[in-house]
């Protein structure tokens, strides 16, 4: 699922360094995601994944590193 | 359609005795009224004291209309964070024929939308937007950046409500700051404290706090609450009428959201510029000191009087 994520965030994230670079906890604003392209990620992540995260899940520290997407994709069901 | 949102009892008598005494006038579109010789003299009176609070920091005055390139809507993502509010202009573009029938339907005030086509305008919905590209097209922005004073502009909204302190078209009194990051971030916070000592000086309870703009949608929830988690919206409350106390003043860190769309940049070794601008809802403050202090002028407490030059 990481992976996926990765790609997901590579192709909208407008990140100012490649996602390669950076681990599964660091901070994906840090790294150069304004909160309209989060929007963007959000959307691709449930394109990608056929799910719609719960309204409670619409916040930034969801979409904060990969981890966080990750934690909050098993919450609703997705296989790890 | 937007829904109309009728306005709660306090609103709603509120509403009726403005327009009994003529402060404004009945156009039969919620929203949308004529106003009366004093509640004017109240808004340019309180437009002058921004003028003045302005003064000291010599802003640059820049005027626009209230219609704006439809470009500007779409480079800026106007239309992915508030499509529910954009205004558009549409204008008839047919033969004589379709002119006739234009007229047949309108005559008998049934739909002669088909007839109209969209133009290249917008109305305004925020009085800072054409201000960025205008900076823009100067090239970079020297140290310290600029302070644009844009006026009074008329802005449209499209939410009719039952609440006069809800029009769909108001004028927004903005003031915008393009510079360093730090320079700007200063610079709204010190506007704030300003600004509530200003409203506070004409006798209104006037407080900050922490906001969010109307977003649209599911997405909007995430880009609301993402906007109050970093603090980069703040209004400024007063009672009007209702339940909970009005917004008539906001202030917004837009961060590099215009920079970026527009390209300005900083003549330095750091190039990044912000923007922030803050706006003042002349309106609802017009209606805020009618609703604080009356709406029979030679009547109001002669120290608010005084401040605001009424004589």
């Amino acid at each position: 699922m990481k992976d996926e994520i990765r790609q997901v965030v590579r192709e909208h994230g407008h990140l100012s360094v490649d996602i390669d670079s950076l681990g599964d906890g660091d901070d994906l604003y840090q790294a150069g995601m304004t909160s309209h392209a989060s929007v963007n990620v959000m959307i691709a992540l449930e394109d990608t994944f056929d799910i719609e995260f719960l309204d409670s899940m619409l916040k930034r520290s969801v979409f904060e590193s990969v981890s966080s997407i990750s934690a909050a994709l098993s919450e609703i069901g997705v296989p790890a | 359609m937007a829904e109309f949102r009728p306005g709660d009892a306090e609103q709603t008598a509120f509403l009726e005795q403005l327009l009994d005494a003529r402060l404004l006038i009945d156009s039969g579109v919620p929203g949308v009224y004529g106003r009366g010789e004093d509640f004017e003299r109240v808004r340019w009176a309180f437009d002058g004291k921004v003028s003045e609070a302005a003064a000291v920091d010599e802003p640059e005055r820049l005027a626009f209309p209230p219609v704006l390139p439809k470009r500007r809507i779409e480079e800026i993502g106007y239309l992915k964070s508030f499509p529910h509010l954009a205004g558009t202009i549409f204008c008839f573009e047919g033969d004589e024929e379709q002119a006739t029938e234009q007229e047949g339907k309108a005559e008998r005030h049934e739909d002669w939308s088909e007839y109209q086509s969209q133009t290249e305008l917008c109305l305004t919905p925020a009085a800072c937007y054409p201000v960025y590209p205008a900076i823009a097209a100067r090239g970079k922005l020297a140290a310290g950046g600029v302070m644009v004073d844009a006026g009074g502009s008329y802005v449209f909204r499209h939410e009719p409500s039952g609440d006069p302190a809800r029009l769909q078209i108001f004028h927004q009194r903005e003031i915008v700051r393009i510079g360093e990051p730090d320079t700007v971030a200063e610079w709204r916070d010190a506007w704030r404290d300003r600004s509530v000592e200003l409203l506070r000086s004409v006798g209104l309870d006037a407080n900050f706090d922490v906001a969010n703009d109307p977003f649209f949608g599911r997405t909007g929830r995430l880009l609301a609450r993402s906007q109050r988690a970093q603090a980069l919206k703040f209004e400024i409350l007063v009672q009007i009428a209702g339940p909970e106390p009005t917004a008539v003043a906001s202030f917004n860190y837009h961060q590099d959201h215009f920079t970026s769309v527009y390209g300005i940049e900083m003549d330095a070794e750091e190039t990044t510029a912000h923007t922030a601008c803050l706006g003042f809802g002349l309106e609802r403050i017009t209606l805020a000191l009618l609703h604080e202090h009356g709406l029979e002028l030679d009547a109001w407490p002669a120290p608010v009087r005084t401040e605001l030059g009424l004589g």
